[in-house]
This record gives C-alpha cells, sequence and structure tokens, in this order.
C-alpha cells in the first residue's frame, strides 16, 4: 500500500517551511520514528522523522523548496517492508545507500545560523567537521570552509522570512490566535520553595558536577504530576471541544539568545527520573540554541512550563500556545520574610503563575491545580 | 599557563558550550548574564566543561566567582595553582 508522507504542522504558528536536505533517497527502507528530512522552520532547521515503517517510492520535493504544511514530502511503500519477517532485526547498512543514509543520520549537527550562512556561501555542510559541542558546526567552520567553487544552480529565496524575524513573525501570529480565541484567566500564589532549594543544594553538592539538577526540573516534574491528578490543562482544544491528552508531555519554554523561544517537549514528562529529566532538559536547550530540535518535540506538548527566573522577574502572566489549554509560569526564587509557625523567618520564595483556557476550566480548579504543583514541590524526595 | 593562556583556553570553552556567543565580543569585565543572557543552565554547563577540560570542580556555592570573564580566570588561576 502507497502513504503519502506530508510536511506535519509543528505546533500552532508554523503553516510553512524549507526542505533543506533528504535523508532518504527512493528505495531506502526506513522505520517510523527515523529522521528522514531536515526542514527549516520559523523555529530554526528541524529534524522530520517518518510516522510509518516503509520503503520510500518516491521524493515529491527537492532540496531548497518551501511548501506548506500538508503537502506531500515523499510517497511509501508500507507493505514492502511488512512483507519482511517482523522479528528480524534492520539488516545492518550494506548497500551503497543504506550506508549513506546511516552516515548522514551520524553526521555532526549545525547551528540554524550556520546552516543559513552556509547556503548564503553555497558551502556543502556535509563535508564540514564541526568545531562546536558534540561536533556541531559553526558559522566560523562555514566560513572557513568558504565558498565552494560549484555554487547551486538556483540559490533558493526560499530561507528569506525565516531566521529571526520569520520567528518573531510565527510567535506573534500564534499569540494573536490565543488572545483572540482563548479566554484565558491568570492565577499566581507565592510558594514557599525552601524544602526544594535546600534539597537541592544537598543533592547537588554530593553529585559529581554532572549530576547536578536545576530547580526547573523539579517544576516540570511537579507540572507532569498535578496534570496526571487533575484534569483539565494538559491536552489540546479542537474544533469546540477539550481533549485530555492521556499522556503529559510537559514543554519547556527555552529562551534563544538573539530573540524568540521554542518549547520542545520532555515526552511522557510523568514516569521519568530527575535525573532522565534532567539530562533530556539539557540536551533539549543545548539542541533548540545550537543544533536543532525534531518535529515530534515541537508538536508534543499538551501544556508548557516558562521559567523566567533567569530574568529575575518576580511573576510571570504567560500566554498560552494553542491548541494548548494552560501554562504554568515560574518567576525568580527570593529569599524573603516569610511566617512559619508564628514567627517571621527569611525563606525561599517563588512565583508560581498558571493561565488556562476557560473554555475548559475555571478558577477553583486551576487554584487546585496550582495547589499541588506547589505541595508536590515542597517534597523534592518524592518527585 | 599564564593569565592570558587562561582566558584564551576559558573563551575557547564559554564558545564551546554557547557557540551562539561570539569570542570576540566578549567584554572580560562584564557579567555573561548581562551581555548574553547566560542562565543557569549555561553556567552548569560551563562547569561541566572546566571540571572535564581543566579539571576544576567548580562547587555550586562558588557559581558565583564564574560571572564574568575576569572572574572566571581570577577563580581559576588560584584553584589551578
Amino acid at each position: 500500500m502507497l502513504t503519502e508522507f506530508r510536511l506535519p504542522a509543528l505546533g500552532a504558528d508554523m503553516d510553512a517551511g524549507t526542505l533543506v536536505e533528504w535523508h532518504v533517497a527512493p528505495g531506502d527502507r526506513c522505520r517510523r520514528g527515523d529522521v528522514v528530512a531536515v526542514v527549516e522552520t520559523d523555529k530554526g532547521a528541524i529534524d522530520v522523522e517518518i510516522f510509518v515503517d516503509g520503503v520510500v517510492r518516491e521524493l515529491r520535493v527537492p532540496p531548497g523548496t518551501r511548501v506548506p504544511v500538508g503537502t506531500v514530502l515523499a510517497v511509501l511503500d508500507t507493505e514492502a517492508l511488512a512483507a519482511a519477517p517482523e522479528s528480524l532485526p534492520a539488516p545492518p547498512p550494506t548497500s551503497t545507500a543504506e550506508g549513506a543514509v546511516a552516515a548522514s543520520q551520524q553526521r555532526a549537527k549545525i547551528s540554524p545560523a550556520a546552516r543559513k550562512r552556509a547556503q548564503e556561501l553555497h558551502v556543502d555542510v556535509v563535508s564540514l567537521r564541526g568545531s562546536g559541542p558534540e561536533g556541531a558546526i559553526t558559522v566560523q567552520d562555514v566560513e572557513r570552509a568558504g565558498p565552494s567553487p560549484q555554487p547551486s544552480p538556483q540559490p533558493s529565496p526560499a530561507v528569506v522570512g525565516e531566521g529571526a524575524a520569520g520567528m518573531r513573525a510565527a510567535i506573534a501570529a500564534a499569540m494573536s490566535r490565543s488572545k483572540r480565541e482563548i479566554p484565558h484567566y491568570y492565577l499566581a500564589t507565592t510558594v514557599d520553595v525552601t524544602s526544594a532549594v535546600d534539597w537541592l543544594a544537598a543533592r547537588n553538592a554530593a553529585a559529581p558536577v554532572t549530576g547536578r539538577l536545576l530547580l526547573p526540573v523539579l517544576l516540570v516534574k511537579a507540572v507532569a504530576l498535578a496534570c496526571r491528578e487533575k484534569a483539565g490543562f494538559s491536552g489540546f482544544y479542537r474544533d469546540g471541544r477539550y481533549d485530555e491528552s492521556p499522556v503529559v508531555h510537559v514543554g519547556v519554554a527555552v529562551a534563544l539568545r538573539g530573540g524568540g523561544l521554542v518549547a520542545p517537549a520532555l515526552a511522557d514528562t510523568a514516569t521519568r527520573s530527575l535525573a532522565e529529566l534532567m539530562d533530556g532538559f539539557r540536551d533539549l536547550v543545548t539542541r533548540a540554541r545550537a543544533g536543532r530540535l525534531r518535529a515530534s518535540e515541537l508538536a508534543a506538548p499538551t501544556i508548557i512550563l516558562t521559567s523566567l527566573g533567569e530574568a529575575s522577574v518576580d511573576t510571570v502572566l504567560p500566554i498560552i500556545q494553542p491548541p494548548q489549554v494552560a501554562i504554568v509560569g515560574a518567576g525568580v526564587v527570593h529569599v524573603r520574610p516569610w511566617v512559619v509557625d508564628g514567627r517571621v523567618v527569611p525563606r525561599h520564595l517563588l512565583t508560581l503563575s498558571l493561565a488556562a483556557d476557560h473554555r475548559v476550566s475555571d478558577g477553583r480548579l486551576g487554584a487546585h491545580f496550582l495547589a499541588r504543583i506547589a505541595a508536590l514541590i515542597a517534597d523534592p524526595a518524592a518527585l | 599557563m599564564n593569565r592570558e593562556q587562561l582566558a584564551r583556553r576559558v573563551l575557547e570553552l564559554l564558545t564551546a558550550i554557547a557557540p551562539d556567543v561570539e569570542a570576540d565580543s566578549v567584554i572580560p569585565g562584564v557579567a555573561f548574564r548581562d551581555q548574553f543572557d547566560f542562565d543557569s543552565m549555561d553556567t552548569l554547563n560551563f562547569a561541566i566543561a572546566l571540571h572535564r577540560e581543566l579539571g576544576v570542580d567548580v562547587p555550586e556555592t562558588d557559581y558565583a566567582h564564574l560571572a564574568s570573564l575576569d572572574q572566571c580566570v581570577a577563580y581559576l588561576a588560584e584553584r589551578l595553582d
């Protein structure tokens, strides 16, 4: 059976992308979850995964082409692979085609800025060796390589509109839609996070530097667990109805230097350990800023946590990312006077906030939800 | 390693963990946070890089000494002695 592989939407604010390169060629087999293409979007270059097992029959869109979401990128034969015995693992890459795919998937990461520069200079990034983290190709690497002697015959106009200005436009479109369509209500509460701060400090002092945790990771886990207990905050509102997501994927808002932000998901947040979430968080931040994100990570969040503590603001009143129905905000942690057992004592205080969709929940439910997050944070060892 | 070499090395590590920061643009006396929105994740990654590349284990309680390039160099020079 032939299946069309279409450009997936990467959230509410993306309506088009530029196909930068293919990782597969006709005749290649691919499995669900394999990265088959790189697409340049307002959110940077994104690895796009295939959603079925199959054999590539046809690539419909050549690199350098800007296409709207939903465009058929490739056609796959899903039976060609199903005919093979299921229990056998995929054979090691032997043919040149498969070898090329494996090699291209292992090749270095490249930052969106470097990729753009490479396009301007007509530098073939596959031939470059990166000097950045994990071998990532930087702008300097590209510029060192200089213009290649054979410029590509058709310099693509497609990249115009992407990058920082494109991302700003995409954020504007999504947030305008959110404010137009979603009746937000906002709640905020001051949370005593002293026990979490002390627990983290003790744990991190005893751990090797690579094993240290950051407070946002505790918040992410607490949000995920609260979502499992309280319905109405982790899911999607589409076509006039709300569907609670069976699995909680908390998106973490990552600010990009030079402006813009993305909120990729930590998949199945509630079931993962703090150490796993920390590794995932670090990986997402690194790839959001230097490498690149996967399409599934951008499309997945069922709720977002935005931690603006780094910017030293007390309270963030965030805007929901449609079609989600809630977003949790965290401000900076201050040491301030607080009353405990009738006495004023210095405590670590954090303002936790919630913006939620009034079509789905109301302030009373929202207050319960926030209180649950606060209670979970107060007992960090149980997270 | 003299101070100048140390400063160069620190700058290399800094731009390796934050490739979107230009080495030439770093002002030695100004906090990384104020120059390019260095956050707690950047600081942690920086501490990991210092541990891996220079063998210096910077405890969380000393993160304040890593605020700017000048402070880093002063702190690391002392630790490496």
